[in-house]
């Protein structure tokens, strides 16, 4: 059992007041051992509602979604728009390090509750503001659902095929760079805060964060007016393309045809597989593979090349074409799905997932593990998502000393 | 306080290489740190040569690939197949807070600089490796790209449309991703070596760390025992939801409808045609039955409009609406200009061009692109000099054997 000083944020507390936009930056800080108190409003966060729910019963306790990016945390309601709500909130604000919100820039003004002002009450205060498109500028008032995410940050416009409209992600997620962004600049302002005792405004977009998936797409146009575009099954790069995605015997795999001092042993390990199992021509079996550049090779024959591969990884699954790569350095990875994930050996030899217990479902919960591994910087995994108000008593009666009759009255009146 | 930079005094050597380490290093060079990019002339960085060459003239200093990721730093060149090569590697661990690796399992404790070594030289060295699969399990000598990380961490098979061949994700998303959690990794490492004095060594792999935004995934599978269906742009909470075809040649624009107002919103802006008064699509129920219906129709409109009228009429009737920019696109955002995203530098040999920010801004503590990547080997005599203190004529005996190559 690890004390909490032990976790790398062990000593610090989180208030959340985020939205979906920003549920996995509290959770991730709930990995570094912050206390991370998720203040929802009375009755439970909106995003509750989104599913997939447990057994598919819609109820605000049964979100996945909400399940799934909140664990760690513990729990508290509170109307902010109170008067009293937002006293209580400045109470919880004096002695937090860290505050998360997501809400439309401005917002937060509006209440008495802005950066200036908490400022004031705890000048050591990290406060990170994770919002679609940043705090401030000509759009930063603009709705955000997450499909304008991936529309603003030139990522969308590269993924699809070109007769076809671009595409995003089928499982929503390029709220989570903003997320784990938010984590990387809030743990900046808070080194800083260590350094100097000052706290500051993390300002993330969202936007702006997914705009590095787009690798160098903005480089091809800055450096030489090349557009990279969405091609379907392939990548092109300047004057080449090629195919990354094949079918297999049952899926999908990725395959990088690469040669130089990089890719020629897998290469190399590949035809002679292919070769022994009677699927590699001559002209395959004869390449120089050290020699071999993608970049400047006919495209003719890459075709050809390309269909000799696909009618050997057809005979072959993604588990015994993953073996071979992983033994031989060949390109190749699987298409992985959930439940391929959970049955990876690799996976399971680094005791990756983890099992958090519901009492209240029945059951237990599987969820990925630590974003990281050491003996020295602990991840704190296992607790359970909080319920709505769970923590309310330990929070406001306990730690902020708000008498019995008083949080009747509270309740009550829709303030907790 | 207020001038210096959060990073400031701290060494980092970047010793990694493609997007994930060295975009981590980039992260602290940018809110300054001093980092020292070890590459060679023997074994030249992989990114180095990667298109886009600028000019299209191939080069291995001419790579905006890798130059987008290596902004700021220090570029030394190292062999570190030579015995000298190690030994003086070893002296920059001694002035170093953070080394960053990114080889092979294995390769740094053959080369005599595993953590077990670097503790002896600087007994509160922070390490990080960071590989596909990580250092231990039957994958850990896996060797592939972020390319195939999206396809290993389940990203891949996300996106495409129900009637069509898979075409994975775009580019390495795994390593973008990835910079992050090395980001984080490290600055909990400083946080605990503050507390306690004590280095550290970290594990990192760049699939397992993009399961995280999966999480819901993986528990609507342990719970309902359901796998996601790809489905295009669609969302089972709006429509219409999807990117939309406009006037001119492929131009989109995404458009979300959730609640009931955002549809009234919706139909007013688009002049309220008989259509939208359709029981068909009177509610959210009904528009997802007929949602191939709803789709058209939506395109019959917006196929009349600029992608950018569409955003800019969408959004002031209070509709989440975004242009599907594409890089060119994106150096005429106003709200990327606004935030002053790109950030112009002069390289070396490329010239100026153009850098990406990170997306936070801490707005007490500025920081930013702080400079050009390296050429190759761009600042070896500085940090031989100047970090490590050597004479001229250790500098030229060096050169001369080879090992500042």
């Amino acid at each position: 059992m690890n004390n909490q000083s032990d976790y790398p944020l062990g000593p610090y507390r989180v208030l959340d007041l985020t939205d979906e936009k920003g549920y996995l930056c509290g959770s991730t800080m709930a990995g570094l051992g912050a206390e991370v108190i998720k203040i929802e409003p009375v009755g439970g966060d909106a995003g509750r509602d989104i599913g997939p729910f447990f057994k598919d019963i819609r109820e605000p306790e049964k979100s996945l979604f909400w399940l799934g990016l909140n664990a760690g945390k513990k729990g508290v309601t509170l109307n902010l728009e109170s008067h009293r709500g937002g006293e209580i909130f400045k109470q919880l604000a004096q002695s937090a390090d860290f505050i998360l919100e997501s809400y439309t820039p401005g917002y937060m003004d509006t209440l008495g509750l802005g950066y200036e002002a908490l400022y004031k009450i705890n000048p050591k205060l990290v406060l990170t503001s994770i919002t679609p498109y940043g705090f401030t500028g000509p759009h930063s008032k603009y709705k955000g659902p997450e499909i304008a995410c991936w529309a603003g940050s030139g990522y969308m416009w590269l993924n699809g095929y070109p007769d076809r409209a671009p595409l995003r992600f089928t499982f929503p997620q390029a709220y989570y760079h903003g997320c784990i962004d938010a984590v990387v600049g809030s743990m900046m302002a808070f080194w800083h805060r260590q350094m100097s005792g000052e706290g500051q405004h993390v300002d993330v977009s969202i936007q702006e964060s997914i705009a590095f998936e787009c690798l160098s797409a903005q480089q091809s146009w800055d450096m030489n007016r090349f557009l990279l575009k969405r091609e379907g099954l392939y990548r092109v790069f300047g004057s080449y393309r090629v195919r990354y995605p094949f079918p297999c015997k049952d899926g999908n795999i990725i395959f990088n045809l690469v040669g130089g001092h990089i890719g020629a042993p897998g290469q190399k390990a590949l035809t002679a597989w292919m070769d022994s199992l009677g699927y590699a021509d001559d002209y395959l079996k004869n390449l120089d593979w050290e020699a071999f550049d993608a970049a400047t090779y006919d495209d003719a024959q890459a075709r050809k090349m390309e269909a000799q591969f696909e009618r050997f990884f057809l005979t072959r699954t993604k588990k015994e074409l993953m073996e071979m790569s992983a033994k031989h350095g060949i390109m190749i990875a699987p298409m992985n799905d959930v439940k391929d994930m959970l049955e990876s050996p690799q996976f399971k030899a680094r005791d990756f997932f983890v099992e958090i217990d519901y009492p209240e479902l029945g059951t237990s919960l599987t969820y990925p593990g630590a974003p990281f591994k050491s003996e020295q910087i602990l991840w704190k995994t296992g607790v359970r998502a909080p319920r709505i108000g769970e923590h309310n008593d330990e929070i406001y009666r306990k730690g902020l000393g708000i008498s019995g009759t008083e949080m009747a009255a509270l309740s009550r009146g829709g303030v907790i | 306080m207020k001038d210096q930079k959060v990073f400031s005094g701290l060494v980092v050597l970047d010793m990694a290489t493609t997007v994930t380490g060295p975009g981590a290093a980039m992260a602290m060079a940018n809110y300054g740190a001093t980092v020292i990019k070890i590459e060679s002339q023997a074994h030249v960085e992989t990114l180095r040569l990667n298109a886009p060459f600028a000019g299209g003239k191939r080069g291995i200093n001419r790579s905006g690939y890798f130059a987008n990721f290596n902004a700021g730093k220090l570029g030394l060149s190292l062999n570190l197949t030579t015995p000298k090569g190690i030994e003086i590697a070893k002296r920059l661990v001694k002035k170093a807070d953070v080394v960053i690796e990114s080889n092979r399992a294995g390769l740094m404790q053959k080369w005599g600089l595993g953590y077990e070594d670097l503790k002896k030289i600087k007994p509160d060295i922070i390490m990080i490796s960071t590989t596909q699969l990580g250092q231990n399990g039957p994958y850990a000598g896996y060797r592939g790209y972020g390319t195939q990380g999206a396809g290993l961490a389940g990203v891949g098979s996300l996106i495409g449309w129900p009637d069509r061949a898979p075409t994975s994700s775009f580019g390495a998303y795994s390593d973008s991703v990835a910079i992050r959690y090395v980001a984080i990794a490290l600055i909990s490492a400083l946080e605990y070596r503050r507390r306690t004095g004590h280095g550290c060594y970290i594990d990192h792999s760049q699939v397992e760390c993009c399961l995280p935004f999966q999480s819901p995934l993986f528990l609507d599978y342990s719970a309902n025992g359901r796998l996601t269906k790809i489905n295009g742009n669609r969302d089972p909470d709006a429509a219409p939801h999807g990117a939309f075809r406009c006037q001119g040649d492929d131009r989109w624009c995404a458009v979300a409808v959730f609640t009931d107002q955002e549809w009234e919103s919706f139909c007013k802006i688009i002049g309220s045609p008989a259509w939208t008064r359709d029981k068909k699509f009177a509610t959210l129920k009904a528009r997802k039955a007929n949602e191939d219906e709803l789709e058209k129709l939506v395109e019959d409109w917006t196929i009349h409009h600029s992608a950018e009228e569409v955003m800019g009429l969408m959004q002031a009737g209070g509709v989440g609406a975004a242009l599907v920019e594409n890089a060119a696109d994106m150096f005429n955002d106003p709200q990327l200009q606004h935030r002053e995203h790109f950030s112009r530098q002069v390289h070396s040999e490329i010239g100026p061009h153009h850098y990406e920010n990170f997306s936070f801004r801490l707005t007490g503590t500025p920081g930013g692109v702080s400079g050009p990547a390296p050429i190759l080997g761009e600042h070896t005599e500085y940090v031989c000099k100047e970090i490590l203190g050597m004479t001229d004529d250790e500098f030229v005996e060096l050169i001369g054997e080879g090992v500042l190559q």
